[in-house]
């Protein structure tokens, strides 16, 4: 086993890297997944300032914020906390811990390491908002991170942190740990919802386009991602003010980045949104320290699995939601996948497409027929049985699904420019149009590797990998 | 005669009562039931359907969508190796290979002493310590082909391997069926109150006393 010199045995793949601390701060702590470890390092006390507050004061203070969405679209939590409508009750909070995205382990280190932060920022999210009970939504495979919460909840409601009076106030809530049974698609908040339902994770026709309107029984439900509720608690404590100190003017706080691949040090980091860059993160010395044993980057996806890839020429671009969109991509769920030169792009990139093809649904066509052929069409390639017009097919198998010019990122050295984010798409949910993200960017950049294996004429243009690299 | 024993017949009950819908509890009690045996039987799937008024195909027509409910008996261990992108960079797909060839079995198929199911799995949240396996969704990080030999190993001989995880897990390692070993219990006099959603027809007691003031 390869272990970093900083690994933290209790909270593996999180590396303290000495910048703030908004959601990490009690990861030192062997026991911080308990309430008095909690209670010791500030727990609970973002919901004492909160139940002070009059609700729509609490609202408004994470308005101020401007808290960004973590789960991949990052929308402002703020802003969607507004759109409840007017005297329709009961209104839900439904914490989406569904965490699947190819690339991401954020939210699972959020839940076993600190289930208390979460839950305190549940109870102030639901106060501020009047919503009568809050379901949280863990993965099926985390049982690690259920069996946590499901801790904390039995101490946190025995101390009369959860449940009836809260803290002697007139604030009520119930609390119900919830967890599903493997599907990436219910990490879509429609399908999450139908899952809490108990029916098959398939998302729901839109609009209305947030479940704010009409979402878990037909009623008013916010759904939010495991690190946006997880900012709340510190919010509350110290003030949107405070937040808005670090990171960017569009993108306040800290925001955690999982770094994977062929990086020195991989983990997870805790870096100030927006200022940072992705050549800090991936060469930094207190970040991944470079490209492991000397080797060239290649490509990396900077922000999940559903992301287009990024090269050496967009290392410099900040970890920013808009500049990422405008060269192409999305910062999606922060997951940044590192390949150097001896990976072989025909390979990855059949590797993320089955992805998609197992995890489609199955509601639109588009993409229940147009993943798996893109897939079977890959694979074929990948054995050497490709045919000259199958690079042509991928493309139009992806157009089927993301009609137009679909977001890629800039080549210099062709002088072909960046198309922005986000595709267009004929599904309902943004399933479909992520498994043309890898066809669109690798046949961009690296069309002479699919067809070195299609004509089956020459090597594949790759540095050659050490025996066994990496076992 | 009822398909959940006493105790899982309490739990049941207790989940139910943790939803405004019976009908919520559907993905958690088939959890249940495969806890209690290991895999989703028929009968199952007809008593969760009573407790959760629904069909029993209503109740398979949910399950059969989510990967974790296995309706027909597997392993004892579930083995699930990621071959995801961030863990084949490293050496996922060869760890599956051993995996197949040490056990005997191709991915999806259980050793013939029923100890072991063997899965190629989709990204399961550990990317930054690829390559990564799983026995019965417990993790194990940065392994290589030995740390699998020697949790193979460990539970052959009736030892639990979650030591070898470097996942801030511990204790022993329960067998398929089982998720989390401990279970949210809400007590009575805590409990705010969970009612159907159409019993409800006004605000919150506290945003009440707030517009008051």
């Amino acid at each position: 086993m390869i272990m970093p010199s900083t690994y933290v045995p209790h909270a593996a793949g999180y590396v303290d890297n000495d910048g703030p601390k908004i959601v990490t701060s009690r990861f030192g702590h062997e026991d911080s997944f308990t309430l008095e470890r909690s209670l010791a390092t500030g727990g609970y006390e973002g919901l004492r300032a909160a139940l002070g507050m009059r609700p729509a004061d609490v609202h408004a203070e994470v308005r101020d914020a401007t808290l960004l969405g973590r789960g991949g679209a990052g929308f402002p939590a703020g802003v969607k906390w507004g759109f409840c409508p007017e005297g329709v009750w009961p209104r839900y909070l439904v914490v989406n811990g569904d965490e699947s995205e190819p690339g991401t382990y954020k939210d699972r280190l959020l839940m076993e390491r600190d289930p208390h932060q979460l839950i305190e920022g549940c109870l102030i999210a639901c106060y501020a908002l009047g919503l009568s009970q809050c379901f949280l939504y863990v993965r099926g495979e985390m049982a690690l991170a259920q069996e946590r919460i499901a801790t904390a909840l039995n101490e946190a409601y025995a101390a009369g942190y959860v449940g009836r009076s809260v803290l002697g106030s007139a604030f009520s809530v119930d609390v119900t740990l919830h967890w599903g049974a493997g599907a990436y698609i219910v990490g879509e908040e429609t399908a999450l919802i139908e899952s809490l339902e108990g029916n098959r994770g398939m998302p729901r026709i839109k609009p209305p386009y947030f479940p704010a309107a009409i979402g878990l029984y037909g009623k008013p439900t916010i759904v939010n991602n495991v690190e946006t509720l997880a900012n709340v608690p510190w919010i509350l404590r110290h003030g949107a003010g405070a937040y808005r100190k670090y990171g960017s003017e569009a993108s306040p706080g800290t925001r955690l980045f999982t770094v994977s691949g062929h990086v020195e040090r991989p983990g997870v980091y805790e870096v100030e949104h927006g200022i940072t860059t992705f050549r800090d993160l991936i060469y930094g010395e207190a970040y991944c320290r470079g490209i492991r044993d000397g080797k060239q980057l290649k490509m990396f996806i900077p922000g999940g699995g559903s992301a287009p890839w990024f090269f050496e020429e967009h290392l410099d671009l900040p970890l920013e939601a808009r500049d990422v969109g405008q060269a192409g991509s999305m910062l999606g769920s922060g997951a940044i996948i590192v390949m150097d030169e001896t990976t072989d792009a025909v390979r990855a990139c059949h590797r993320m497409v089955r992805f998609f093809a197992r995890e489609s649904c199955g509601k639109c066509s588009p993409c229940r027929e147009g993943t798996g052929w893109a897939e079977k069409v890959l694979l074929r390639i990948l054995d050497g049985h490709g045919r000259p017009a199958d690079i042509d097919l991928l493309l139009d198998v992806g157009d089927n699904i993301s009609p137009g010019p679909y977001p890629v990122a800039s080549f210099a050295a062709e002088n072909l420019e960046a198309v922005p984010f986000p595709p267009l798409q004929t599904t309902i949910c943004p399933l479909g149009p992520s498994a043309v993200a890898p066809i669109v960017s690798t046949i961009r950049r690296f069309r002479h590797e699919f067809e070195a294996r299609i004509t089956r004429s020459d090597t594949i243009p790759v540095v050659a990998a050490d025996p066994g690299a990496g076992l | 005669m009822s398909y959940f024993d006493p105790a899982n017949e309490r739990t049941a009950r207790e989940v139910i009562d943790r939803y405004p819908r019976p009908r919520s509890a559907v993905i958690p009690l088939l959890h249940l039931a495969q806890e209690q045996e290991g895999w989703v039987t028929p009968a199952a799937m007809v008593e969760i359907a009573e407790m959760t008024g629904t069909t029993a195909a209503e109740v398979l027509g949910t399950g059969s969508f989510y990967e974790m409910f296995k309706f027909h008996p597997v392993g004892r261990y579930l083995v699930g190796v990621c071959t995801n992108v961030s863990c084949q960079l490293l050496g996922g797909e060869e760890l599956l290979h051993h995996a197949e060839g040490s056990l005997g079995v191709k991915a999806g198929g259980t050793s013939d002493d029923g100890l072991f199911t063997v899965e190629d799995v989709e990204c399961v949240a550990a990317c930054s310590e690829a390559p990564c396996f799983t026995v019965n969704h417990r993790y194990f990080h940065r392994a290589d082909i030995d740390t699998l030999d020697e949790v193979v190993a460990d539970l052959r001989a009736g030892r639990s391997p979650l030591p070898r995880g470097a996942a801030g897990d511990d204790g022993d390692l329960p067998v398929h069926g089982t998720l989390a070993r401990v279970r949210q219990h809400i007590p009575d006099d805590r409990r705010a109150g969970i009612v159907p959603p159409e019993q409800v027809d006004g605000p919150p007691a506290w945003l009440l006393a707030d517009e008051a003031e």
